[in-house]
């Protein structure tokens, strides 16, 4: 756009500031994008800062004379990203100065067509580049939101709970990829340390599926805890995950069980304790020290109190 | 050249790294250890690796051979102490130590060696396993 002839916007700003400003308000209401108290400051702001980027003479919006453009532009994506607004919306608000605009400039150009064509070609070149930065932002802004989300439920989704002394247990909840085994395997850790435990339950009813990355995080988190001194069960396999494992020739090399109550039951034995059923009805007394299956009845029974 | 010190508790002997252990430190350490083991006649070996922050795959590589030496002169060894740290580490290292009894602290690792060695000394409990 190396135009002979220094564009006409700048001046044309200046003059018609009032009412391009009412016409691109009533073009905004009518394109769909929310206008508030607020509008009015922004669209003064905006056109402020179109004059100041247009009377540089410089095309490409990421010039540093387009700064202050991008600002309110940026402010405003960010402004719909975290209210929810779609980037339609969102960018027909530079869009929707398009209509107000060209009608202006057809009306200062009068016939002189050359110079029409010149100065709207112009004007939609500035005008997409923003239309496109705003979207870029909006994009940007979405994903920032995405990513905090994310990262909150990393934190919230891996629980490490002491059962009982020197017992601790992992209920673990999602699939697991590497980002949340390493923030597993560094919550138990810690907690080893923090409650001198001996053993701990890592529970998996709540992931999905088991595949060979998942079934090698597992053991990796397991390799961690016993260097720290630590053995780990893994418990809580579904009859599906058991086949699974099994058809995908993965070996899981440590003790599992099929329920957390079965796991405690085996914690608690290595511990040197027991779980005696007061009543003395001889069903459960001897539980801790019984075979898995009895354990496991007993186990399930208390576990759902 | 600093050299560790091999303090010896009963029939066991107790390695407290405490500095950052370079190549030639743990080959001597290697050396001074299986020496101490032999002329002391000891039953079990605790190495106490809390001080530690950084743990290469050399050192992790040390801690196997001290274990696999020592179950050769009839002793067991283990690791207490680690830092949750070291043991990621040691994991994404690809080195799980498998060779290695492994404890919280001194105290755990004590009472593991204890019970390990009466394992041992006791031929019925064995059979019956």
């Amino acid at each position: 756009m190396a135009a002979p002839t220094p564009s006409m916007l700048p001046q044309l700003l200046d003059k018609h500031q009032a009412q391009l400003m009412k016409d691109w308000l009533a073009g905004q209401r009518a394109a769909g994008v929310v206008v508030d108290v607020e509008s009015d400051e922004r669209v003064r702001r905006f056109i402020a800062a179109l004059r100041q980027g247009a009377s540089s003479n410089a095309d490409d919006v990421k010039n540093a004379d387009w700064a202050a453009a991008r600002d309110v532009l940026e402010q405003i994506s960010r402004e719909r990203a975290l209210k929810g607004s779609t980037p339609v919306e969102t960018v027909m608000f530079v869009f929707s100065l398009k209509d107000p605009l060209f009608a202006l400039l057809r009306r200062e150009c009068g016939s002189d067509a050359d110079r029409l064509a010149r100065e709207i070609a112009n004007a939609m070149h500035l005008l997409d580049q923003l239309g496109l930065y705003t979207v870029e932002v909006f994009q940007k802004s979405r994903e920032e939101v995405i990513g905090r989300q994310q990262e909150e439920l990393l934190e919230l989704s891996t629980p490490v709970v002491q059962l009982w002394d020197g017992v601790i247990a992992v209920p673990l909840i999602g699939t697991l990829d590497s980002a949340r085994t390493q923030v597993v395997m560094e919550s138990l850790l810690e907690e080893i340390v923090r409650t001198g435990a001996e053993i701990a339950i890592i529970d998996i009813t709540g992931v999905p599926t088991v595949d060979t990355l998942v079934a090698q995080h597992l053991l990796k988190t397991v390799s961690a805890a016993r260097l720290m001194g630590a053995d780990c069960i893994i418990s809580g396999i579904r009859p599906q995950i058991a086949q699974t494992i099994v058809h995908l020739g993965v070996e899981l090399d440590v003790i599992s069980k099929a329920t957390m109550a079965d796991a405690f039951a085996v914690a608690l034995r290595r511990t040197g304790r027991m779980v005696v059923s007061r009543a003395g009805n001889g069903k459960g007394a001897s539980k801790a020290e019984n075979g898995d299956k009895a354990a496991g009845k007993t186990g399930a029974g208390q576990s759902g109190e | 050249m600093d050299q560790i010190p091999i303090l010896k508790i009963g029939d066991c002997l107790l390695v407290s790294i405490q500095v950052d252990m370079h190549d030639r430190l743990a080959l001597q350490l290697q050396d001074d250890l299986t020496n101490k083991i032999v002329t002391s006649r000891a039953r079990g070996v605790m190495i106490d690796i809390s001080a530690l922050e950084i743990v290469d795959s050399f050192i992790g590589r040390m801690l196997n051979n001290i274990a696999a030496m020592s179950k050769v002169l009839d002793a067991v060894t283990v690791v207490v102490g680690m830092r949750p740290a070291v043991a990621i580490t040691l994991v994404e290292l690809g080195l799980a130590l498998t060779g290695v009894r492994t404890a919280l602290n001194v105290d755990k690792g004590l009472e593991l060696i204890r019970h390990l060695i009466d394992d041992e000394q006791d031929p019925d409990d064995r059979r019956e396993e």
